[in-house]
């Protein structure tokens, strides 16, 4: 079929099942919006670019499926890397579509030029500059293909403006032929054998979940095995809901700013058995003295993530849920000795942020949330230590129930993540936690948010502070403050007024519950206020403190 | 350190040079050497990099060179294998000195491919010690210029790097090379 570049970018786009897009128009994409105006994909228009790539990024993470983000040339593209970037640190599937100026000028470094696929090479799992309009359907094609399949991660489309202009005789393929790209699903026979041995001879067996059993989606098949084999689960920062976090196996998240329990299992098990977990320093800490007892066993379908940060006993390149699956037909099943009430009494320890006199308590304020939203919510976080806190004291239920920039650690991401996960899932609650700091990183998207009636609940957690920052110059700078109070923060219920959004605050513990209810019975986007204690920190206070010491490494 | 020569084939697209290469800044692993040309299959660039680097080291660089999706098979050339680089050195050389030069390079089995009154250019092949022995031998007359190419290798008798299944396209000499 006959049709224009801009056409052809459109109807794969739908081929693809592509519903919605992330996006902000510009010279060099005039004619792709030109389609686009044609075509009954929805676009959302964000005030930055940047969140364009992070609302697709929340919408991947919440719905599993590709997301995809389209800006203009030159600055629209730069703009968009920060999202790229935190996409690709997640292995989140997006796919970044931007315009460029025409293949004839490229290289002159004509007006709003920017050689975006040279400035994202670190950051994509692929990149395409398109220079010949007949190859736009097979790269469409493979660049769903290679985003949503193996490790999934953000490919990057640039497309000329005169591509976008020329004719080209349209035929989508239908598949994908790449010989350098064969990623492997199914676990090698042999090393599952090994596996079933080693849980077997295991006296303290601890299953450890990252963001890949997130992605391979394979909650079912991992908590088959936990309840088999008897070992509680801990899980990595990104690995949250990939086991629900009230079951009474759960231990909650482990490393650096982790839970006692999950840290404690991790130096006394004999076996780890790690599950897209790529065991990054914030996992680990000081990776001499992590789980110095234990023989890992370490499923990932990232071969190049096995063996680069822990060592590893039984290196099993595969799919989690595939993998697991087969490692579930065997007959194996273990005797519990005593590790699961070993266990179960080190997740009595009592764990704090301190004892917040000036303020909410944050931990507080997250656990009542934790109790009062619906099962199927989708907490999205931002960065820093309500991030924290969220990890560590909501109870996420269901896989794709938390959202979090855990790589890169991209403050401003929480407030486009949670738009585009909305849209995603406009039947499931979206509640965004979030500090005063990084709601003004992206603050704009507000408006994004009224624009599209997306009815994300915003919890401010308000301590004025950049509190992350501030608890680091509290505990290794002697508490020489500086650059971290955020002196001139507007009024929040007067700005979410000016928006149009209802807004309130809460600065008594005895409206805590109200203020969540609050939040969430309204329909419609939403911002309530929680003054906290600016003092409240992320490490614990209350015991486990040196027990902790060696897991925590600030800095 | 040890050095290991990787022998790498990669897709034959425009670009794919600096993904590999940016891989290795990235990674802070080091290349010694890199070279890069066309194979039998004219789809096919074939890459050979120098590292050096303990076991640790190689296995990192081969597991990211095989996740660059450019990038289709990846293997490390062991030492039943035929190693060579090319060097050109041109060398001060005067009517009295020019016949003792010529005799070091006979011994060598290079070649003279340019002569002046002053100076003899010297084309040598060989592994990359028999070039540096050369060049060590020419240092007394007075190297004015040299230019040497990474290694290649390939392995001796029946071991090959290869990929199945390909075998289309014509050779466009020069054309798309990275």
């Amino acid at each position: 079929m006959q049709m224009t570049g801009a056409e052809a970018v459109v109807r794969a786009l739908e081929l693809e099942g592509v519903n919605i897009i992330f996006g902000y128009p510009g010279g060099a994409v005039t004619h792709i919006y030109d389609a686009f105006s044609r075509s009954k994909i929805h676009h959302v228009l964000v005030r930055n670019e940047q969140a364009a790539a992070h609302g697709a990024s929340g919408y991947a993470r919440a719905t599993g499926k590709v997301g995809v983000c389209i800006s203009t040339s030159g600055p629209g593209a730069t703009n968009m890397i920060t999202g790229i970037a935190t996409a690709y640190m997640d292995s989140i599937p997006i796919v970044a579509i931007t315009g460029q100026v025409p293949l004839s000028m490229v290289g002159r470094d004509v007006f709003q030029e920017a050689d975006i696929t040279g400035a994202t090479e670190p950051f994509t799992k692929y990149s395409y500059l398109v220079k010949n309009p007949e190859d736009l359907p097979r790269i469409f094609k493979e660049a769903f293909y290679i985003a949503s399949t193996g490790r999934p991660g953000p490919v990057l489309i640039d497309i000329p403006k005169d591509i976008a202009m020329a004719p080209l005789d349209f035929e989508y393929p239908d598949e994908v032929n790449l010989r350098g790209y064969k990623p492997t699903y199914r676990g090698h026979p042999g090393q599952v054998k090994r596996m079933v041995k080693a849980i077997e001879e295991s006296r303290r067996p601890l299953i450890c979940v990252g963001g890949g059993a997130v992605s391979s989606d394979a909650t079912a098949e991992i908590m088959e095995l936990a309840e088999r084999i008897k070992a509680p689960v801990a899980s990595t920062l990104m690995g949250i809901g990939a086991f629900p976090g009230d079951h009474r196996l759960s231990l909650g998240f482990l490393g650096q700013h982790g839970i006692y329990a999950a840290n404690r299992a991790v130096e006394e098990a004999d076996l780890l058995i790690l599950l897209g977990a790529r065991m990054g320093d914030r996992a680990t800490g000081k990776t001499q003295e992590f789980a110095q007892r234990a023989k890992v066993i370490h499923v990932d379908i990232d071969p190049a993530e096995i063996g680069k940060n822990i060592g590893v006993n039984i290196p099993i390149v595969g799919d989690i849920k595939t993998t697991l699956g087969e490692l579930l037909k065997k007959d194996i099943d273990r005797h519990d000795w005593g590790w699961l009430s070993t266990v179960r009494a080190w997740k009595q320890k009592h764990e704090g942020v301190g004892d917040c006199l000036k303020g909410l308590n944050p931990m507080e304020v997250i656990k009542k949330l934790s109790g009062m939203v619906p099962e199927n919510t989708v907490l999205v976080t931002d960065v820093g230590q309500h991030q924290i806190w969220a990890g560590r004291y909501y109870k996420t239920r269901k896989p794709r129930g938390f959202l979090t920039s855990g790589g890169l650690g991209t403050m401003g991401y929480g407030l486009p993540a949670a738009l585009g996960a909305k849209l995603g899932r406009r039947d499931s609650e979206v509640v965004l936690i979030i500090g005063d700091g990084g709601l003004q990183m992206n603050l704009a998207e507000l408006a994004t948010l009224v624009q599209e009636g997306a009815g994300v609940k915003i919890m401010i957690l308000n301590n004025g502070y950049l509190g992350m920052v501030r608890e680091i110059q509290e505990e290794i700078h002697e508490a020489r403050y500086y650059q971290t109070r955020m002196e001139g923060n507007p009024d929040f219920i007067k700005l979410a007024q000016a928006y149009g959004i209802k807004g309130f605050r809460v600065e008594s513990q005895e409206r805590i519950e109200w203020g969540i209810r609050k939040l969430l019975n309204w329909d419609g986007p939403i911002i309530g206020e929680f003054v906290i204690d600016p003092t409240a920190n992320v490490i614990p206070i209350l015991g486990g403190k040196d027990d902790e010491a060696h897991i925590r490494g600030i800095g | 350190m040890m050095k290991h020569i990787l022998g790498v084939l990669v897709e034959n697209h425009p670009g794919v040079l600096s993904k590999v290469s940016g891989l290795f800044s990235r990674r802070g692993f080091n290349i010694y050497s890199l070279a890069v040309g066309m194979t039998e299959d004219a789809t096919v660039s074939r890459i050979t990099i120098v590292v050096e680097g303990d076991s640790y080291i190689v296995e990192q660089v081969t597991k990211q060179l095989n996740k660059l999706i450019d990038v289709i098979k990846v293997s490390d050339i062991g030492n039943d294998s035929v190693t060579r680089e090319l060097a050109l050195i041109k060398v001060k050389a005067n009517p009295k000195t020019r016949h003792e030069i010529v005799e070091i390079i006979n011994i060598f089995r290079a070649q003279v491919v340019d002569i002046t009154k002053n100076h003899l250019t010297v084309e040598i092949t060989g592994d990359s010690e028999k070039i540096t022995a050369l060049e060590d031998m020419l240092k007394d007359y007075g190297i004015e210029e040299m230019v040497r190419t990474g290694a290649i290798a390939i392995n001796r008798g029946k071991r090959m790097l290869k990929y199945g299944d390909k075998n289309k396209g014509g050779h466009e000499n020069g054309n798309n090379v990275l």
